[in-house]
């Protein structure tokens, strides 16, 4: 078997990316083109919609269908996407700015309605592409641009916020982990109802300079050694998970998607208009 | 099949217009004066074969049915005042995309939450120039039940005609008004349809113009796979921040309305040909301003109405014809700054007799109001 690569879906000549050296966006848009070859996606048939900011500049790469859209509204276009096509693949592309800071209203209740559809969030801790500002994601006492003197908020667990919205799989995975990675985008864009494939990404650029992990090395080293493996990450007690993070397949549901109900509904509609 | 009259409200007729042209797609939030469109395409897109969605609010609902556009759908909403508020920076990506769709702007009193149920017309200004950057697009304004529905009908086909998003503009007063409409049988009214592409599917460019100025649009999932963009994009939508090419590119959105302007241009006349006096109105104070025309025919002045049915692009010509002939220009509206009395003084210069009868309380403009205006 020949391995994939993904490179079908690249546009020619648009590489080396724009991405800082150590940025994780790169190799998850790897992950993704190789899961979308792994399940025979084809251009015509495939559309991601991203957002604005640092992973929103991903649609530039590819030669499938794209939609560049607002900042925060990815997945309100791609839902209007798949409940008109439920043929289409529909992935939307985006960043912790984009999915649960200016956009989280639509990210839960996608995930509510349980679209199928595939979020794919490069979370990255702050605000990349303007500098370095704090999000929703940042966590607390952090420094960025805008929290000199450390992040007074808390920050979103977004693998959470998918759960508890009714989102039929949820993973997380980081760069280190690019096969995993992989396989969980995989079974994310093959799972039925809404999708959420979270990647704590290191930004070396913000979000590393800020808070002593100013080498690439450094970020990945701390991804590395904080995931610890969901059921792994489950036994442990609160205080002995403390800085630690779950990574894996976190949501596991096969409940109807959105169009499956919207055509039942149909159904029942028809049925009662003729009798 | 026979034409019937029926009794119906001016959002239903908006709704039935909607059906007419072929709507396949809603997606909304629920708003005061218009949600009475929505929960009319509940009941009938299932039926039809359509989607129907309440979004979480309008800015996903404008999201959305620029989303299943570009996924080859005739898609609408309806809103009012804050809602559309919202949706501005959405509605700017279907104007830079060139994506058909239709909004409906039931427009309310406000400022702000304002006199949420009563009529204005204060968003003529908001129309056009809401959002940020320089673009433009169609709007319509019914001043009857029955142009609810004509006009929806002739919203949709410029938007998938001309690749640009079209508002339909009524007020309260005629969004709630009932009347008798005759419906149209199938094929009575045209139709029309987003131009396809032809041609090799690797050569398709979604953003380089036929002669008339409008490139073809294909639907994602079919032969042509293409990228909409809302950063600034070549021919083939992919991202180009060249000078020159953000010169084309900014200049095709305006330039393929200015060349179909006067098919985009609608407005009606009631004796305005010798009018002294001239009305200019649209929406329901079309109505009483006609009603104060006749009342001042009867005492022997040559008074008559202008009606702007096309908002935007502003007609332009018509004004500086008929103004220009007349002695009294009376523009009426419901808002306080005359947001089209505006126009009309850009149009017919400051030493015109421009004058205006304005509300701004919730209260509609009644033909007594107006004839004050001109004695």
């Amino acid at each position: 078997m020949s391995h994939a690569t993904g490179i079908r879906y690249l546009k020619d000549g648009v590489l080396p990316h724009m991405w800082c050296p150590g940025c994780g966006i790169g190799i998850m848009m790897g992950a993704m083109l190789r899961a979308f070859e792994e399940l025979g996606y084809t251009n015509r048939d495939t559309v991601v919609v991203t957002g604005i900011g640092c992973t929103g500049k991903l649609d530039d790469y590819l030669v499938t269908n794209a939609l560049h859209t607002t900042h925060g509204r990815a997945l309100a276009y791609a839902t209007g996407i798949k409940a008109f096509n439920p043929k289409l693949n529909v992935v939307a592309v985006m960043g912790d700015g984009d999915s649960v800071t200016i956009g989280g209203n639509h990210f839960i209740h996608a995930a509510r309605r349980n679209m199928d559809l595939t979020a794919i969030v490069i979370n990255n801790f702050n605000y990349g592409m303007t500098g370095g500002q704090v999000s929703g994601t940042t966590p607390g006492g952090r420094f960025t641009s805008t929290t000199a003197w450390g992040n007074p908020e808390r920050d979103f667990d977004i693998c959470a916020l998918a759960q508890v919205a009714g989102a039929n799989y949820v993973a997380r995975e980081t760069p280190y982990r690019g096969w995993e990675l992989k396989e969980a985008i995989k079974e994310g864009l093959g799972r039925k109802g809404f999708s959420l494939v979270e990647v704590f990404s290191p930004c070396p650029t913000h979000f590393g300079k800020n808070n002593e992990m100013k080498e690439t090395r450094q970020m990945l080293h701390w991804l590395k050694e904080k995931a610890l493996p969901a059921e792994e990450y489950n036994r442990l007690d609160k205080e002995a998970a403390e800085g630690f993070f779950p990574v894996g397949k976190l949501v596991d549901r096969h409940e109807p998607d959105f169009n499956a109900r919207y055509e039942e509904i149909r159904q029942k509609a028809m049925a009662a208009k003729k009798g | 099949m026979r034409s019937e009259a029926k009794l119906m409200q001016g959002n239903q007729a908006i709704a039935e217009g909607a059906f007419y042209a072929g709507a396949r797609f809603y997606a909304g939030y629920p708003i005061t004066p218009s949600s009475e469109i929505a929960e009319e395409c509940s009941k009938r897109m299932p039926l039809v074969g359509g989607v129907y969605m309440q979004m979480e609010d309008e800015i996903a609902s404008m999201g959305a049915i620029i989303g299943a556009s570009l996924a080859g759908a005739k898609s609408f909403t309806a809103t009012s005042g804050p809602g559309f508020s919202l949706m501005q920076e959405n509605l700017g990506l279907a104007v830079m995309g060139e994506v058909p769709c239709v909004v409906v702007d039931v427009q309310r009193a406000g400022p702000s939450t304002g006199l949420a149920t009563k009529p204005a017309q204060a968003d003529v200004m908001q129309i056009r120039w809401g959002r940020h950057g320089d673009q433009t697009l169609i709007a319509l304004c019914p001043a009857t039940v029955a142009e609810c529905f004509s006009l929806t009908v002739t919203a949709f086909n410029f938007a998938e005609k001309f690749r640009v998003p079209v508002i339909i503009a009524p007020d309260e007063v005629v969004g709630h008004l009932r009347e008798n409409v005759i419906i149209p049988g199938p094929g009575e009214l045209e139709v029309i349809e987003r131009k396809q592409p032809s041609g090799a599917p690797a050569s398709y460019k979604p953003f380089t113009a036929d002669a008339d100025g409008v490139a073809p649009l294909a639907a994602y999932g079919g032969d042509y796979v293409f990228h909409v963009s809302s950063s600034m994009h070549g021919p083939e939508g992919y991202s180009n921040n060249e000078p020159a090419n953000a010169t084309w590119r900014v200049g095709q959105l305006h330039r393929k309305l200015e060349m179909h302007r006067d098919e985009i241009v609608i407005t009606k006349t009631f004796d305005a040909d010798d009018a002294e006096v001239l009305f200019i109105a649209f929406g329901a104070t079309t109505r009483a301003s006609r009603a104060a025309a006749l009342e001042l025919r009867k005492q022997g002045v040559k008074a008559g109405v202008l009606q702007l049915v096309t908002l935007w692009p502003f007609a332009d010509r018509e004004v500086a014809k008929l103004g220009g002939r007349a002695k009294t220009v009376v523009v009426t509206e419901m808002n306080y700054s005359g947001q089209v009395a505006g126009e009309v003084r850009r149009v017919l210069g400051s030493g015109a007799d421009i004058r205006q009868v304005n509300s701004y309380n919730g209260q509609i403009i009644r033909p007594r109001a107006i004839l004050k205006a001109v004695q």
